[in-house]
């Protein structure tokens, strides 16, 4: 606290004068967020997970990953091979890596997807009411009533081997990964949508949406330009910890055979196959589910970290330090 | 109440049809049921499939499959023979009659199939559910009581550890560490799968040996969620002026925290449950498959890779059922704890 000098106004009001610039709310929101222990934990975590994939990924090339080895199969970990071999002699260090990668890439993507769904079934059931809303909030009900796994094997099922093995950036991926993207992101987005909705229920009502209509302006850029800005917070916090449930819900169904196809590997199919060598071979299912644990558990840290930070009810104490 | 309930039911119609016409377009493009119909692999000579195929009564488009599965067939006269004259009434009651089809694989009534395996669920869920209940609010309690302290930071840790852990994850370690390490140490140890030995049979204490890992690693996840959820309603309630009044007038800490407190915090919960139940019961699928469990989710898991229609939309149905049914009893359960709450 300094350079504070609490002066009357003039109305007898205790008004609180500061001689440094005001914080931003963002900059108020981030202060919060760099106090918050747990979230900085999961930054570290996360940096450090994303620097495994893709460092790693210049120590072994993807080819190594897949390479098979019949006569060093189910070896476990040694100078050799950090986290041992599998069963076809392939070096679970390196496809932890590359499995990762995707891993998170999917995490990110269906989240992508869900937000994109959410706010626009979220934004245009609020905003336009009536019959719309009815319908989309039927529907959003539907979505919500059968449970997500159900759905998901269903939707992969049915969706399940009709996309080619493509190649993306020089590396071929399974067409299955954009299948279980879509899946993930298709499956995930009712929640989103019920806040944006209700945030814009209440948002529309006030007095700047009032102006901003009364002179013109399109519902397009009311609903972008107005609502959605002030509704960024229960979004940006519903996104973070949607990206932990995606490689969460990705490791779900790869694990049933539904997920990512080979030869791409995923933290989840991963698991799937070591799930055979429980015994045997501890090294191939620990590993891959430790890695989704920290990721999944760096995610959640942040995201906790966030909804402190943005949350409005704490913006008290901003400026204590 | 009477009228909220019927409200609440008329309510679900349309919310029934959206469901069961959208799985049942998916569930009719899973695959081609024919293939697991014979059961062991044999090769369908194509008459038979075509016999087969009318018999089923999937010659005909979707929608009309949908009919059909909905309200039967008994009232049309059907075409038996392919020669393309309906000849005699068909045998469909539908669904709203308590007809839900033979099941593809198995070839006796889907309902029976479905019902074996009901059981089995929700013997495992309810006792998940109590297990989780009875943890997560001791240890929701003493956190939301001793905030801040050592105990409450490590559960807190623990908790969001147990909440990010997948939960086949969890049932790994679990065997591993449990059901095999033990075994070899001599010590005693859990079955890995399935409900029974075989040559025991189904009796109590078997069905308990065999559920405690499964129960185990589903309750784990479940408590970690649940128990930070009690503690942050708990934090809210302790703080109110009734809770201050109880105190100064002298009753003692139990009743304010159980009596007074917890019921008000609970209020929140019952949402929470009442939405997990249903869900519980189909969102095991990953227990039920890691330990051989012969519940529901394994069904339905199977009947999708087999594509065995009137099973897949049989399990659709209870779970919808279900699921409705839970949020009118919680909103129920809700004037009950909270008076001031009326739908009248």
């Amino acid at each position: 606290m300094k350079n504070l000098s609490p002066v009357e106004s003039p109305l007898g009001l205790r008004e609180v004068e500061t001689s440094t610039k005001p914080l931003t709310p963002t900059q108020m929101a981030f202060r919060r967020f760099l106090r918050h222990k747990m979230a900085i934990i999961g930054v570290i975590f996360m940096v450090a997970i994303v620097l495994y994939v893709t460092i790693g990924a210049s120590f072994y090339t993807e080819a190594q990953s897949n390479r098979l080895n019949l006569m060093i199969m189910l070896s476990p970990p040694s100078p050799g091979h950090w986290f041992g071999t599998d069963f076809v002699g392939r070096d679970v260090l390196a496809r932890t890596i590359y499995g990762g990668q995707i891993s998170i890439i999917i995490g990110i993507l269906a989240v992508v997807v869900s937000t994109f769904v959410g706010i626009l079934i979220g934004a245009f059931s609020g905003y336009y009411g009536g019959i719309i809303d009815n319908l989309l909030m039927r529907f959003t009900e539907a979505m919500y009533t059968v449970p997500q796994l159900f759905l998901l094997i269903v939707l992969a099922k049915f969706l399940g081997g009709k996309l080619p093995t493509f190649i993306f950036l020089g590396r071929s991926f399974s067409g299955s990964v954009i299948i279980i993207i879509g899946v993930i992101g298709m499956t995930s987005w009712m929640y989103l949508a019920r806040i944006v909705r209700s945030n814009v229920l209440s948002l529309k009502e006030q007095d700047f949406i009032t102006a901003a209509t009364s002179i013109g302006t399109k519902d397009r850029f009311i609903i972008l330009g107005h609502i959605l800005p002030n509704t960024i917070a229960p979004i940006i916090i519903a996104a973070t910890l949607q990206v932990a449930n995606s490689i969460l819900t990705e490791a779900y169904i790869s694990f049933l055979g539904l997920g990512v196809q080979p030869p791409t590997a995923t933290w989840g199919n991963m698991l799937q196959e070591a799930n055979k060598y429980l015994e045997r071979a501890p090294w191939l299912w620990f590993f891959p589910g430790m890695l989704i644990l920290l990721t999944v558990l760096a995610i959640n840290f942040v995201g906790d970290g966030l909804r402190d930070a943005l949350d409005p009810h704490s913006l008290v104490d901003v400026n204590k330090e | 109440m009477v009228r909220f309930i019927i409200r609440r039911l008329l309510q679900a119609v349309p919310l029934f049809l959206i469901i069961s016409i959208g799985l049942f377009y998916l569930a009719n493009h899973l695959g081609d049921p024919l293939l697991s119909f014979s059961g062991n692999g044999a090769r369908i000579l194509p008459e038979d499939r075509l016999r087969l195929t009318r018999l089923m009564g999937l010659d005909k488009p979707v929608y009309v499959q949908y009919i059909i599965w909905l309200v039967g067939n008994d009232w049309i006269k059907v075409d038996t023979d392919g020669d393309g004259v309906p000849d005699e009434f068909g045998t469909r009651k539908g669904i709203l009659r308590d007809d839900f089809g033979n099941s593809f694989t198995e070839k006796r009534p889907a309902m029976d199939v479905i019902s074996e395996r009901v059981k089995n669920t929700l013997l495992l869920m309810i006792t998940v559910e109590v297990v989780v209940l009875i943890f997560s609010i001791l240890i929701g309690i003493y956190s939301a009581l001793h905030q801040y302290s050592v105990m409450d930071n490590l559960i807190t840790t623990l908790s969001f550890i147990g909440y990010s852990m997948p939960i086949f994850w969890a049932a790994m370690m679990l065997m591993y560490i449990f059901g095999l390490n033990f075994k070899r140490w001599g010590l005693p140890y859990f079955p890995l799968v399935g409900m029974y030995e075989l040559d025991v049979g189904p009796t109590i204490l078997q069905i308990i040996w065999h559920m405690v890992l499964p129960v185990a690693s589903l309750s784990i996840v479940s408590i970690a969620g649940y128990s930070r959820y009690v503690r942050s309603q708990m934090l809210e309630v302790i703080n109110q002026d009734y809770i201050r009044t109880a105190y100064a007038k002298g009753m003692p800490v139990r009743r304010v925290i159980l009596g007074h407190a917890l019921k008000n915090a609970s209020l929140p919960l019952i949402t929470i449950i009442g939405m997990d139940l249903p869900m519980l019961l189909g969102g095991a699928v990953v227990t039920e498959s890691i330990f051989g469990w012969p519940g529901m989710g394994l069904l339905f898991y199977n009947a999708a890779l087999s594509a065995d229609i009137p099973v897949l939309m049989g399990i659709m149905v209870i779970i919808s059922i279900l699921v409705i049914v839970f949020q009118i009893i919680t909103d129920i359960t809700y004037t009950f704890l909270d008076p001031r709450i009326r739908y009248d």
